[in-house]
């Protein structure tokens, strides 16, 4: 026995083989997704024109405020530092408002798509819908699907000429109007437009318009499907946000398979088929480019329109809607399981009376009660209750703050008489828009008396009028007298309060004095 | 490179280069890397052209546009300085009254006061205005030559024993260097000063120290020790030391005394800076509202 046939041969295969080698680079190849008509598009169309409803009308939006705020509905007033929204007014150090309403997006984000998958991505991202937009402008100048193919290929002629600058021309008008209305929210809409239409308006507003057009143009007209496959993170994210029971867009093998294109023959024939007629219109009509019967794929942005167009189909061939349907993994693995018996091979006869007449009972269908499961209940409460906690933050909320400050250097005076004086700089904030005016005093310090120099002080109380929506600083001087200035250090509130509006404003305050008394 | 191998696979040309068997394919970059690429060498020339860029012997060369940092710094402040213009008029026109009395005012004045404090003051009396031994606190109560604004105007204004006309001037005779008082009057004087503050001194006989002192201190330093704020003379009754409470301390202030100077600051800062240096000064919390005697 040679030390050859003592060898077992391993079943392994370079990853790099010749065979297998291909180019590192594949150049991309251009979609043109073909019109659909159903439900899902009806849907999408709707959404699209809320969406962008939205998006350009927010702006011009007016909420009343009286005199001394904007009436901007939606203003993000980076000059003064204001996130205005209705009735809310957020300053910066209520910056934690939006990380919270952030927090909420990416739970119901989770929420949605652990439910029915990339919702998301298929109706209501921007990137969908102005693809969605800028591929109507496309229909409307260049036809549907295979005259833009033809056009494509065709040599540049004065008809190819104009039906390109056309499109391009209202491609750019969509695009200037997206950036356009982007900085909207930032000032005064119809100020800013006056400025914008007349030259007037800061650089930066042209830049950003300039920035946002470009974007839109690029990946609304170009850019496209690479923008979800290359540039975005969330698809890489979804495969550990689906589940089981999460509805996709699903090709259902099992009453598909086997999938003939000459079924009447073939079923003359005696052979077993599939409702698939391998007609190709899901992959036509896909924005994505790929054939969703090769089963969940990471490019997949779950538009639904494949269920559209083989619904139709489905209706030309007197078959049931649903070959492509919105579908959970554990129905269609149970159903797979039916539908390939014992055999291992899909057999139509399992799922159809005598193989091709109505589908067997027994059959799992979507049931609503699998979107109730630990997760998505997790999801619903952890979103809930931080809505709740920040509505009723938002309405509990104080609109008068104080802020104090300790003179740092020196810690405290020693005054003539022997008393000691600490010095505050403390800060009041009236965060409503109106002009009020508060009175400050402090608390839990007897025998103090307090000081603002230039201003008024009477009963240890001084009055400040505060401008509305403004921070108004003062120097507050504490003074102990002698006999009271003992020991190293008291606590004591610096309070302002409000007595028409009913708020009133504590800041702790600490007065120091000299270790001992070194007189 | 007459013959440049392509790379069978990919149909792209080799670069030539083989290390152990590995080759290095020559890809062409992306034309519009390439355009990318050029136009910032295109930007770089530009730039050159336009811009100070080139580093010579002394300095760089100027550019077409003859921009420079220190013109835009130049600008930017003679921008903040025009508008700040409106309140430095108005305070020129003003009494120190006048400025405390306008809140506005007061407060422009103040933050400018305090930038001239931390440029020109801090030396002396503290980043805070705290002072130290021999030179003021000027948050305390306690003024030599006065603290009402206008008081501390004028102090800052003519300085002190500084060379300028109007300047605070006073001096405390050397009552020991001199051979004024012998040493037992001083000791004893020393002693008496103490209580005035309510302090326990630890030798010397207070009540013939009063005598000393009614003979020789009260005409400057006032019968009660009070001090005496037209010739700068300090209270000795409060609890502000501007030295030191000690004993030693005293006795050798009296014998041969050290008396503080400030500049006037008036010639090297104008009246302004001045006015806007004692509203700072007086904003601090220990002026007085009037010329008050004290």
């Amino acid at each position: 026995m040679s030390v050859q046939e003592s060898v077992d041969r391993l079943n392994a295969e370079a990853v790099n083989s010749a065979g297998r080698r291909g180019p590192l680079f594949a150049a991309r190849t251009k979609i043109h997704p073909k019109r659909a008509e159903g439900a899902f598009r009806r849907l999408k169309w709707i959404i699209m024109a809320v969406t962008l409803g939205i998006y350009y009308l927010t702006p011009w939006l007016r909420f009343d405020r009286g005199p001394h705020a904007p009436d901007q509905a939606v203003l993000v007033d980076l000059a003064s530092r204001r996130f205005y929204f209705f009735f809310i007014e957020i300053w910066p150090q209520e910056f934690f408002y939006v990380a919270g309403l952030l927090i909420m997006a990416g739970l119901g984000l989770f929420l949605v798509t652990s439910v029915a998958g990339r919702v998301w991505c298929g109706y209501t991202c921007p990137q969908t819908v102005w693809v969605d937009l800028f591929l109507v402008v496309e229909r409307f100048f260049e036809g549907d699907r295979n005259k833009r193919i033809a056009l494509d290929k065709a040599p540049l002629s004065l008809d190819k000429f104009t039906k390109r600058s056309a499109k391009y021309a209202v491609w750019l008008l969509i695009a200037v109007a997206t950036g356009g209305a982007w900085i909207f929210y930032f000032a005064d809409a119809p100020t800013l437009a006056r400025e914008v239409f007349t030259l007037q308006a800061a650089p930066v507003a042209y830049i950003t318009v300039a920035i946002l057009t470009a974007t839109t143009f690029i990946l609304g007209g170009f850019m496209r499907e690479q923008v979800c496959t290359y540039m975005c993170p969330w698809p890489r994210i979804q495969s550990a946000m689906l589940d089981e029971q999460s509805l996709t867009v699903t090709y259902n093998d099992w009453r598909g398979e086997p999938r003939s294109r000459h079924q009447k023959r073939a079923l003359a024939a005696g052979e077993s088929v599939g409702d698939c007629v391998d007609c190709n219109a899901c992959v036509a009509v896909c924005p994505q480019g790929i054939d969703i019967r090769d089963g969940q794929q990471m490019e997949c942005i779950t538009c639904a329109l494949c269920i559209d167009a083989c619904d139709s189909v489905m209706d030309k061939i007197g078959r049931d809607h649903g070959l492509i349907s919105y579908a959970t993994l554990a129905d269609y693995n149970t159903n797979m399981a039916i539908a390939r018996g014992n055999s291992g091979a899909i057999d139509p006869r399992n799922v159809r009376e005598n193989g091709t007449g109505p589908l067997k009972a027994g059959l799992a269908h979507f049931n609503w009660r699998h979107l109730v499961r630990p997760r998505t209940l997790i999801y619903l409460v952890l979103w809930s209750a931080i809505g709740v906690a920040m509505a009723y933050s938002l309405a509990t909320r104080q609109r008068l703050e104080t802020s104090v400050l300790h003179d740092r250097n020196p810690l405290y005076v020693r005054l003539s008489d022997g008393g000691i004086r600490n010095a505050y700089t403390v800060k009041v904030s009236n965060m409503t828009n109106q002009p009020r005016t508060v009175s400050l005093s402090i608390d839990g310090l007897p025998g103090a008396t307090i000081a603002l120099p230039g201003r008024t002080v009477v009963g240890n109380t001084a009055d400040i009028a505060l401008p509305p929506d403004q921070v108004e600083t003062l120097r507050l001087l504490v003074a102990l007298p002698p006999e009271a200035a003992k020991g190293e250090r008291l606590d004591f509130s610096i309070v302002a309060s409000d007595a028409t509006a009913g708020e009133t404003s504590r800041s702790a305050a600490v007065f120091e004095m000299p270790k001992e008394d070194g007189r | 490179m007459a013959d440049r191998e392509i790379d069978e696979l990919t149909g792209t040309p080799t670069t030539g280069h083989t290390w152990d068997g590995i080759k290095e394919l020559d890809t062409p970059m992306p034309r519009w890397w390439l355009w990318t690429f050029y136009a910032t060498i295109l930007f770089a020339l530009v730039y050159v052209i336009l811009y100070p860029a080139i580093p010579l012997v002394s300095r760089a060369t100027n550019g077409v546009l003859g921009w420079s940092s220190r013109d835009a710094v130049r600008t930017e402040i003679a921008t903040a300085q025009a508008a700040q213009t409106a309140y430095r008029d108005q305070i020129a026109n003003a009494s120190m009254d006048q400025i405390i009395a306008n809140p506005e005012l007061l407060q422009f004045a103040t933050r400018a006061g305090r930038s001239a404090f931390l440029v020109n003051c801090v030396q002396c009396h503290g980043s805070g205005a705290q002072g130290s031994v021999g030179y003021p606190n000027l948050q305390d109560d306690d003024w030599l030559w006065g603290g009402s604004p206008e008081q501390i105007r004028t102090t800052i204004a003519h300085g002190i024993r500084s060379e300028d006309p109007a300047t605070h001037m006073s001096v405390m005779p050397a009552f020991g260097h001199d051979g004024i008082l012998k040493q037992d009057q001083i000791v004893n004087v020393s002693a008496y000063v103490m209580t005035l503050s309510g302090l326990t001194p630890r030798f010397g006989v207070t009540s013939e120290g009063a005598t000393v002192f009614a003979d020789n201190c009260a005409s400057c330093h006032g019968v009660d020790g009070g001090g005496k704020q037209d010739v700068g003379a300090p209270s000795l009754k409060d609890a502000i030391w501007l030295r030191s409470p000690d004993q030693n301390a005293i006795i050798a202030q009296i014998n041969n005394p050290k008396m503080g100077v400030m500049p006037a600051w008036e010639p090297r800062l104008g009246p302004v800076a001045v006015k806007e240096l004692a509203a700072y000064v007086y904003s601090l919390g220990g002026g007085t509202a009037t010329a008050a005697s004290q």
